[in-house]
């Protein structure tokens, strides 16, 4: 990594006295406060129901912080709308915890939907896409339906999408969920293999185990509220 | 990612179609052909409005193309003046004026043959005093000064009257004129009717599939990607139902046009100037594009609001 360039570039993602609730509900995140700077490794813990995806949807921009401030690779987020916001999406990459992967699409055209909506030629990206999922171990399943396809298999067809379109920031909520230990390390390496490539990455998990194979900062959620474990 | 340690290389013929033969957005199956039931049923009506008022207008060309080179000159009798020498000297005037080809003097005959659907045939009418008439044919170039040749009739032979049809002619204008009006208020009334249940139906087809339209938010597809998936399928929809409704139309006018040719022994006169021409479908036709790009305006306009809504 390059020092000098890690410390002056904008963080990836900041967020300033953040609170989220859904109408007039309960707040599910209260004065969350975070910096992570570019190429920055974290995993996000914390119990079921602590607001990890809340959490996720909030950098994803899905929802709007009800309080505070979200800054996303040095700029703003408040009033994004349209393209701008589109172009914020694209320089991110998501695992959603329940896949959504398209059931009338197959394995191989789910992990190109990225690159398809971005408008770019199937000749372009498709030995790409063929050679990730390969990668991910899903070679065999490239013209299976999604309904067909196991928990584990569903999961890496979601993070080999996550992946595809190489974002600068991948949010991954529970990643490994679905998988057995010995796919679970392979697709923890990847995500560290992305992140020395300069991909920063916030990966949720309770998985203390796997958080402990690697080095890196741990964002703790309870009761709606973010700690720092460094 | 090195190639070695991957396994052999996937049989890629089993990718499916990706790019234009992607269906990105799933099918509605059952509320696809409603829809189209729809628009078909509302595209006959409006293809029946825009096709009649085609062959009104036709056919009003084609009378005012055929009487705009006709003229008729009246002489009235009148018991102190010499009738045989008015009609000579009137018939003279109108061969006198540039532009006037012939003028042919109709028989006492002649006229009462043109009375007899009014009077009745057998009748002895040589005690009333029937006008005569004096066809005129005009040229078109270069056009004969009827109003001068009017002004000289009256001074010359009192009594006479030019009709050059101008009075028939403008009624046959307003009347058409009132009836392409009255045809295309339906057709925008009926488009307007179809765009109404495309809007319904996209809000329903993009409400149902929202968790589709999220995803593809989330991968970075621009709100206009979005709108432009659902505008193809409207518009698809949309020119299959205009479609099925314009060539329904059309059928019913051609199954008329028969008929009528039927019962007029070859389709002569008022019935051939009805039959339909090629414009006609050409009218209906365009009703199936205009629903096409209608159902596809409508819903990219309904899921740009959406998204706008639900950003």
């Amino acid at each position: 990594m390059n020092w000098d360039e890690a410390t002056t570039a904008p963080s990836v993602v900041r967020l300033d006295g953040v609170g989220f609730r859904y109408g007039t509900g309960p707040e599910i995140l209260s004065e969350v406060s975070l910096d992570l700077p570019p190429r920055s490794f974290h995993f996000l813990s914390g119990p079921s129901g602590a607001g990890k995806t809340t959490l996720i949807r909030l950098i994803l921009l899905s929802v709007r912080p009800t309080s505070g401030e979200l800054r996303l690779f040095g700029e703003t987020t408040a009033d994004l709308a349209g393209d701008r916001l589109t172009q914020f999406r694209r320089r991110m990459g998501v695992v959603f915890q329940d896949f959504r992967l398209l059931d009338h699409l197959t394995t191989y055209q789910n992990v190109a939907l990225p690159l398809l909506v971005q408008g770019y030629e199937e000749a372009t990206f498709r030995g790409e896409v063929v050679e990730l999922l390969q990668w991910v171990g899903l070679g065999d399943r490239i013209g299976a339906m999604p309904p067909t396809l196991s928990g584990g298999e569903k999961q890496r067809a979601a993070i080999a999408r996550a992946l595809i379109a190489r974002p600068e920031l991948i949010l991954a909520d529970e990643p490994t969920g679905n998988v057995d230990p010995a796919l679970a390390r392979r697709l923890l390496h990847l995500f560290v293999e992305l992140n020395r490539l300069g991909t920063s990455v916030i990966l949720a998990t309770h998985d203390v185990a796997l958080m402990d194979q690697v080095e890196a900062g741990r964002l703790i959620l309870l009761d709606g509220r973010l700690y720092h474990d460094p | 990612m090195t190639a070695s340690v991957l396994p052999p290389r996937p049989d890629e013929s089993e990718l499916g179609p990706i790019g234009r033969g992607l269906q990105i957005v799933p099918n509605d199956g059952g509320a696809g052909w409603t829809l189209v039931a729809v628009i078909a049923a509302l595209a006959f009506l409006a293809a029946l409005a825009a096709g009649a008022a085609v062959q009104v207008a036709s056919a009003a060309a084609t009378w005012r193309e055929a009487i705009s080179h006709e003229a008729t000159i009246q002489v009235k009798p009148d018991p102190g003046r010499d009738g045989e020498a008015d009609l000579a000297r009137a018939a003279e005037l109108a061969r006198e004026t540039p532009g006037i080809r012939t003028a042919r003097i109709l028989s006492r005959d002649d006229a009462e043959r043109l009375l007899e659907p009014w009077l009745g045939a057998g009748l002895d009418l040589s005690d009333l005093p029937v006008p005569r008439l004096i066809a005129l044919e005009l040229a078109r170039d270069p056009k004969p000064d009827l109003s001068r040749l009017a002004l000289r009739l009256k001074i010359d032979v009192p009594g006479s009257s030019l009709d050059d049809h101008s009075a028939w002619l403008s009624r046959l204008a307003a009347v058409t004129a009132g009836i392409v009006g009255f045809a295309i208020s339906a057709v925008i009334l009926v488009l307007g009717a179809s765009a109404g249940a495309i809007g319904f139906a996209t809000r329903g087809a993009v409400t149902g599939h929202r968790d589709v339209v999220e995803v593809l938010r989330l991968v970075g597809a621009r709100d206009g990607f979005v709108a432009w998936l659902f505008a193809k399928r409207f518009a698809r929809l949309g020119l299959l139902g205009g479609l099925i409704g314009s060539a329904a139309a059309a059928a019913a006018l051609l199954g008329l046009a028969l008929l009528s040719d039927n019962g007029a022994s070859g389709g002569t006169g008022l019935i051939a100037a009805l039959a339909p021409s090629p414009w006609t479908f050409a009218a209906m036709a365009a009703i199936a594009v205009a629903d096409a790009a209608v159902a596809g305006a409508v819903a990219w306009t309904a899921v740009k609001r959406f998204l706008k809504v639900h950003r």
